[in-house]
């Protein structure tokens, strides 16, 4: 059987730190995705070098602002695109933001 | 300059159709195609398993109608049902239903012992 | 300077299977820049994980795609049984991987038929989708569903397939081997074909690894890595080796695609070969609790899976982040300073498929 991926947890303020360490020392951006819990999001961040990967989870209130990471890996704006849009994730400064017009769907942030 | 489509466009101009002349030539389908559903009502114990494994909540089982039935343009014949079902009276038939505009509901009732008595 | 102007591109165009829609920005005939935007065809197949039960979902997720159906499904089955933490049987193994090399033939087949037709080369695109339909005709004798196979389920596969038909299967491979071959020259030496593919859309090495380019696009980027090599399923008992090549542009890609019609043909044999006897499934009970990742080469690239289970039946969260999502960055780069009729094919070299990357 494959290995089970681990799943770091760390806090929002230290996102920015990881994703430039990684990007770094060269490691490519899996993912990243939302789940809703009761009170807030988990979001889950995954790079990858070649078959490595490492996982961040951060646990976050519905209303905490998370600091965008398009800036250093460009795919990530459309993974935070999606977040904002379905989930409603309060995320800042996505370098190319769709302002809830990444989907048509009718329903704002139906995730939620 | 290279002639490798030619080749392959003189071979085809000789060779036999690739496609079956449909509808004078009937399809063929192979055994385990997934047509329809099909069901044999008198085995049928409505114990309600393939209502509750149906992803695409298309069949409805009334226990006591003695009724099962299944909305044709819901189903996706993915074979759960049949998977599922403990009496194995379901089974998957390889014509698929018939097209149509409004939605069809194909209902069998089971008959009672005396009905079938009689 | 010349005069720029913005022309829209999609959803509807001649050359585009599917929906995505581009505002180009154009300098006389040259691309300055491509901004993308998809969200036609969202369906929320994410959110349908509250409706129905984790058994119920399998059908569902393999619907997420038309053509790597049953990667969909076998990878959100191999998740689940990772949070179960069940063994399954080898032959399951064997079978699934022998219906997903199945898939990446029948997926590059399309792709070589819909490049074709996006440099107007109609016959070429006839002849390769002939060849697809014979896969196809496979999979409807050994699942009975030509698209949608729904043969996957949570410990194992539903169908096996007898020697016989494994006989049968290999004999036709063997004769579409030297079809194709024969249609490969087509594709790989063709004046014509040559002109539109040799030079465009040069994505480099760094540029690859930066934008997070997956699946034939990176390889083509001369990156030798194959998410089949992480072992999954069969594969770890088969002789594999990434087809790249150092080309960097949509030669390159075509290149790695054809390379990897043959791998699958060769990986498909060497299955059939060790194929053991044996079960096919191992019940599974109760309800899932937990959460894991996991990770499959589907046609178009690595798929990434995270489920998370709350030990009821209905799970908590099914995220699919399919190759497409995350191609598309590499797709906006390439298409940066290329001309404008060259964009059809370089958005088919992604092999975009969007009803995936929205789900």
């Amino acid at each position: 059987m494959a290995d089970k991926y681990e799943i770091i947890d760390i806090q929002p303020g230290d996102l920015a730190l990881k994703t430039l360490e990684h990007k770094r020392a060269g490691y490519r951006l899996g993912q990243i995705c939302a789940v809703r819990t009761e009170t807030g999001y988990e979001l889950l961040y995954s790079f990858i070098i070649e078959y490595h990967m490492v996982n961040y989870k951060i646990t976050i209130e519905e209303d905490t602002e998370i600091v965008s990471i398009s800036d250093v890996y460009p795919t990530a704006m459309l993974y935070e695109n999606e977040m904002k849009e379905l989930f409603g994730v309060n995320i800042k400064f996505i370098n190319l933001d769709y302002h809830d017009k990444l989907y048509r769907i009718e329903e704002k942030t139906p995730f939620k | 300059m290279s002639f490798d489509f030619s080749r392959i466009a003189i071979k085809n101009l000789f060779s036999k159709p690739a496609t079956c002349n449909y509808p004078a030539e009937p399809r063929k389908y192979p055994e385990r195609y997934r047509g329809s559903v099909k069901i044999n009502i008198d085995n049928c114990i409505m114990c309600g398993l393939c209502q509750k494994k149906c992803p695409a909540n298309a069949i409805t089982v009334d226990r006591d109608g003695k009724t099962w039935s299944i909305e044709r343009m819901a189903c996706v014949q993915c074979e759960s049902c049949v998977v599922n079902c403990p009496k194995k009276c379901l089974s998957m038939e390889q014509q698929y239903s018939e097209p149509s505009a409004d939605k069809t509901r194909d209902s069998f009732v089971q008959q009672t012992k005396e009905e079938a008595e009689a | 300077m010349a005069k720029r102007s913005v022309i829209p591109f999609g959803p509807q165009h001649p050359v585009l299977p599917e929906p995505i829609h581009l505002d180009l920005v154009l300098e006389d005939e040259k691309v300055i820049e491509a901004i993308p935007s998809v969200g036609f065809v969202h369906r929320g197949l994410e959110k349908l994980i509250e409706k129905r039960d984790f058994n119920q979902y399998q059908y569902v997720i393999e619907r997420t795609c038309g053509i790597c159906s049953f990667m969909h499904g076998m990878s959100y089955c191999e998740t689940l049984e990772k949070i179960f933490d069940v063994d399954i049987p080898d032959r399951a193994k064997y079978l699934r991987t022998i219906w997903a090399e199945m898939s990446r033939l029948h997926s590059h087949l399309l792709w070589l038929g819909l490049l074709a037709d996006a440099f107007g080369f109609e016959s070429l695109f006839m002849q390769s989708w002939r060849m697809r339909e014979k896969i196809l005709d496979m999979f409807e004798a050994s699942t009975g569903g030509r698209v949608i196979f729904s043969v996957n389920k949570v410990g194992g596969v539903l169908k096996d397939m007898g020697r016989d038909m494994l006989n049968s299967f290999i004999e036709t491979f063997d004769d579409m081997e030297e079809s194709i071959s024969a249609l490969s020259k087509v594709f790989l030496n063709d004046v014509t074909v040559n002109s539109r593919l040799r030079g465009v859309g040069v994505l480099t090495r760094e540029e690859a690894v930066s934008l997070g380019a997956v699946g034939p696009m990176m390889r083509a980027s001369g990156i030798d890595i194959d998410t089949r090599l992480l072992g999954y399923e069969a594969y770890k008992d088969l002789d594999l080796d990434p087809v790249i090549s150092t080309e960097c542009d949509s030669y390159a890609r075509c290149q790695v695609r054809i390379g990897e019609i043959f791998q699958s043909f060769n990986l498909i044999r060497q299955a059939v070969a060790k194929i053991p006897d044996g079960e096919i499934a191992v019940q599974v009970k109760g309800a899932p609790k937990g959460e894991a990742f996991n990770r499959v080469e589907q046609p178009r690239g690595e798929a990434i899976y995270y489920i998370k289970a709350n030990g009821s039946m209905y799970l908590d969260r099914c995220r699919v982040r399919t190759p497409t999502f995350t191609n598309l960055q590499p797709l906006i780069k390439t298409l940066q300073g290329c001309q404008y009729a060259d964009v059809p094919i370089l958005i088919l070299t992604i092999d975009p498929c969007i009803s995936c990357t929205e789900r």
